[in-house]
This record gives structure tokens, sequence and C-alpha cells, in this order.
């Protein structure tokens, strides 16, 4: 996997790390760039297939590794690509954000949104109102802890002979 | 020719550890005369001076129990580390942190204040707290220095092999016994524990919930618990989905949600994410409102879902806390 850290500077801009669906928000986010529309440049994007596929430890890993604040945009309730995969999307959220409270981690700083292919401007909205409170904040910094173990394959293989 | 040397050393520990050594029952006296202990604080009488003496890499193999949050943890991990040819992580705590890492919510300061203050059962009106010195009438005395944070044993030395549970199973204790004097090892850095998922092989999985349908969640006790229904389809916060296997499923035969203690599959890094999605999936609510309702039902999430893992987890400690040198 690709190090994604993010150096760290003194003095910097929040940045922003974003999981969009792809098949609203992430759309939605193209319709804003098509359409011209301006908003705040520290978001970057990175487009899932489905906001159901946001494992809690993708937003946990962002924070560590620099980011400031994550953004996430799934369909509307009852608009899932596959159904009922944001529903799943809003349960591990709800869930991260209690852990992310107890951690430390203020709310604004995690963020779900429901965002549909044609709500462009909500995007412009969502991710400038964002980077304002991110800004107010300062950053998060978790970058001081050890760093995490090293699990490649090779590291987990199991002993053989030992049966469960 | 002599017997292979082997070690068995605690750091921040409850005992288990050293417990499940002596659960090893009858086949603890096939490791006596496999090995010969050069250092076993809680069941033999060498000291620190006994190790030094040792050769480097003359110990064959050490095994250290319980986490690292003192100077003198981080001490003995180095010197035995340098002693040893193989160095285990033996139990939860030395493999991710363990009980002990949930000390990493708070910092080193209110840990103390509370300790030594505020507990409506301490006692201490000359307001003493710990130092690392201390001029007393018998001349100086020394103390460890109290860490900021608390590590896992591979955060403060290079570990060769992991063993996890709490306490781990005896019989995975043998099967690394046993690989150590056959020489047959795995590749480093390898969890001496079968990689498959708690629920693989559980006598219950016949009834694991594939649809979400928790609609609240129980603590064992408020429950009369079917023997045979698969826990989390009776609303209890069972860890199985995420947790490694390799127990023997003992807290399920007993009747008991897992709670984590073999840690996370190799599969899923953060062991405690991995758990809040597979549990956080089951729930059946699909507005906010109704999710959070279930959800109170989990009062404390970080020791839930990271009960013996905050060292290796991706958070580590609650933000601003500092993580010391070592």
């Amino acid at each position: 996997m690709p190090d994604v850290s993010l150096p760290i500077a003194e003095e910097r801009k929040p940045r922003i790390i974003a999981f969009f669906c792809n098949w609203c928000t992430y759309t939605a986010s193209d319709l804003a760039g098509t359409s011209r529309m301006s908003y705040a440049p520290n978001t970057r994007v990175i487009r899932v297939m489905c906001s159901g596929r946001i494992d809690p430890e993708f937003v946990l890993t962002a924070l560590r590794k620099g980011a400031d604040g994550v953004l996430i945009g799934g369909c509307h309730p009852g608009d899932c690509h596959y159904q009922e995969g944001n529903y799943k999307c809003l349960r591990r959220f709800r869930l991260l954000k209690r852990y992310l409270a107890q951690m430390g981690v203020e709310d604004e700083r995690v963020r779900l949104e429901w965002i549909a292919a044609s709500e462009a401007d909500r995007v412009r909205r969502v991710t400038d109102e964002m980077s304002e409170a991110i800004a107010r904040l300062g950053p998060c910094r978790l970058e001081a802890a050890p760093s995490p173990p090293d699990r490649g394959v090779e590291s987990e293989q199991r002993l053989a002979g030992v049966a469960s | 020719m002599s017997k292979p040397k082997a070690g068995f050393y605690w750091c921040a520990s409850c005992g288990g550890c050293e417990e499940s050594v002596v659960d090893l029952a009858e086949d603890i006296l096939g490791v006596v005369d496999a090995v010969d202990f050069v250092f076993f604080p809680v069941a033999m009488d060498f000291k620190r001076a006994d190790v030094e003496a040792l050769g480097d890499g003359e110990i064959a193999v050490c095994f250290i129990n319980g986490a690292l949050r003192t100077s003198e943890h981080r001490e003995m991990a180095e010197l035995l580390r340098r002693k040893s040819t193989y160095l285990v992580a033996y139990g939860s705590c030395s493999y991710q942190g363990g009980i002990p890492a949930l000390g990493n919510l708070f910092t080193r300061d209110e840990i103390l204040r509370f300790v030594y203050h505020d507990s409506p059962s301490t006692d201490n009106p000359e307001d003493d707290e710990p130092t690392p010195h201390f001029e007393a009438h018998e001349g100086d005395l020394e103390l460890p220095q109290f860490d900021e944070d608390v590590k896992a044993l591979d955060q403060v030395v290079d570990v060769d092999y992991y063993i996890p549970g709490c306490a781990p199973p005896p019989s995975l204790l043998k099967a690394a016994v046993e690989a150590v004097l056959s020489g047959e090892l795995p590749p480093k850095g390898s969890v001496l524990a079968p990689d498959k998922a708690l629920c693989e092989g559980c006598p219950r999985i016949d009834t694991k919930p594939n649809e979400p349908l928790i609609t609240e969640f129980k603590r064992p006790w408020e429950v009369q618990i079917d023997h045979e229904k698969c826990l989390l389809a009776q609303g209890l916060l069972c860890l199985g989905p995420a947790t490694r296997g390799g127990c023997g499923h003992v807290c399920i035969n007993g009747n008991m949600p897992c709670t984590g203690c073999m840690g996370p599959v190799s599969r899923a890094g953060d062991h405690g994410a991995a758990a809040m999605s597979a549990i956080a999936s089951l729930v059946d609510a699909d507005t906010e409102e109704e999710v959070d309702r279930i959800l109170d039902g989990i009062p404390d999430p970080a020791g839930t879902f990271y009960r013996y893992g905050m060292s290796h987890s991706v958070m580590y400690a609650k933000r601003g806390i500092t993580c010391a040198g070592g």
C-alpha cells in the first residue's frame, strides 16, 4: 500500500480527507467541478464504491496519518445503489463517533453527510463549512504515538500444527 | 550437554500469564525436563544480576508478559532482549498493551491525582506522591519512573514471536516451547496461534445472524442466556467475528461472550475498528435516533472494543497524550 501520510508542518492549513461514495456524493463533487464551482481546496477526496465500504479503521487511519478532519459522503437513506450500504455506514459512524469522543477527538472533526448526485451545491457548502470548522479547531495531531507495528502478510503466518 | 535456557518475566502484569504456565498441568514436567529456567521471578529466586551475568543470546527463549509503563519495564525488556535468542511477547498485555493500556485514556497526571489524592479510598494526609528519588534515613531510595503512556513489548524492543490471550491457552505455550526446541519456527513476527476468527468453529455458528437483528444490547447478567444460540443473536456483545480463535472457545462454552483477548486476525489491522464494524452492522435500525438508542447499550466503546489492544490500535492513546522515550 502506498504511504499516504501527510508531512507535518508547524503552520499548515487544515487537511480533510473525504470518503465519497461512487454513485451519489462523488458524482455530485464531479458535477461541482464541471459546473466550475469553487470550494475549499484542502479536502482530498477518496472515492469508494459505497459508503458501506468505509471501515471505521479508514477514518482512524486518516486521522492518525495527519488528517485534521474526515468527511464521509453517501447516498440519501433509501437511495443506496446497493440497497442498504448507507445504513451500515450510519450504524458504524454513530458507534465510531462515540469511540472518538472518548479518545478526545472533537465532534466536528468527523462528519457524515448524505449528498445526492445532483446536489453539487451541497458538496460545496459542506466542504466549505467543514474546512472552516476544522480551521477553528486547529490541527488534530495524533502523530505523536509510536508507529503502528508492521503487519505484513509474512508476519502473521501461523504456526503449523497449532490446532484451534 | 546442558539444556537450553529459558526465562519468564513480567512487566505490568496481573500474574495470570504465570498461572497459564501452571495450567500446563502434567505437561509442565516435560517443559522442565527440556529447559533450564534461569529467570522466573514469580517462581524462582534469580535476580537481575544473574541475568546480567549471562552472555548475550544465552537464553534460548524468553517469554515476557505484561505491558510496559515504567523505566524498569523498559530496562528489563532491553536486558532480556540482549540476553535472549528468541523473545516472545506472551499474553495480551505484552502483545498489544492489554488491560493496562486502557491507561492510555488518561494522562499520567490524571492517574496520579486520582490514585494518590481523589480516589474515595485514598488516605494520604501528607499528599505524598511517588518520586523516582527519595532521601530516607537509611539512604537514598530509587523508584522506577512512571511513564506517560503504556506500550506493548514490540514498541520498546524487537520481538520475535507473539502468543496472544488473557491468559494464553496452555496449548499455545506448549506448542511454542516445542517449536523452539525443535527449531521448526515460523517466520519472525508470527503470532503463534491459528489465524481464524473465533466464529469459525464456534459451536453456535449455525444461529449467527447474517442480517441486522440487534434491537437492544444486553449485559450477561440481564438475561437468561441460551446455551446453544449465538450470543450476538441474543443481543450479547460478543467479539467473536473480529477476534482470533485458538482459545478453545472457553468463554463461549462457559456461556459468556468473547471479550476479544486473542486480538485481531491478521486481516483486521485495528481489532477494535474491525469489531465495531462487525457489531454496528448488526444493529437493527435505519434512523440516527434509533441507532443511537440501541448504541446506548454500549456505554464504554473504548473499553469494550479495545479492552486488550489499545497500544496496538491506530489511535494508541487519547488525543494529547504524548509518548515517552523507549
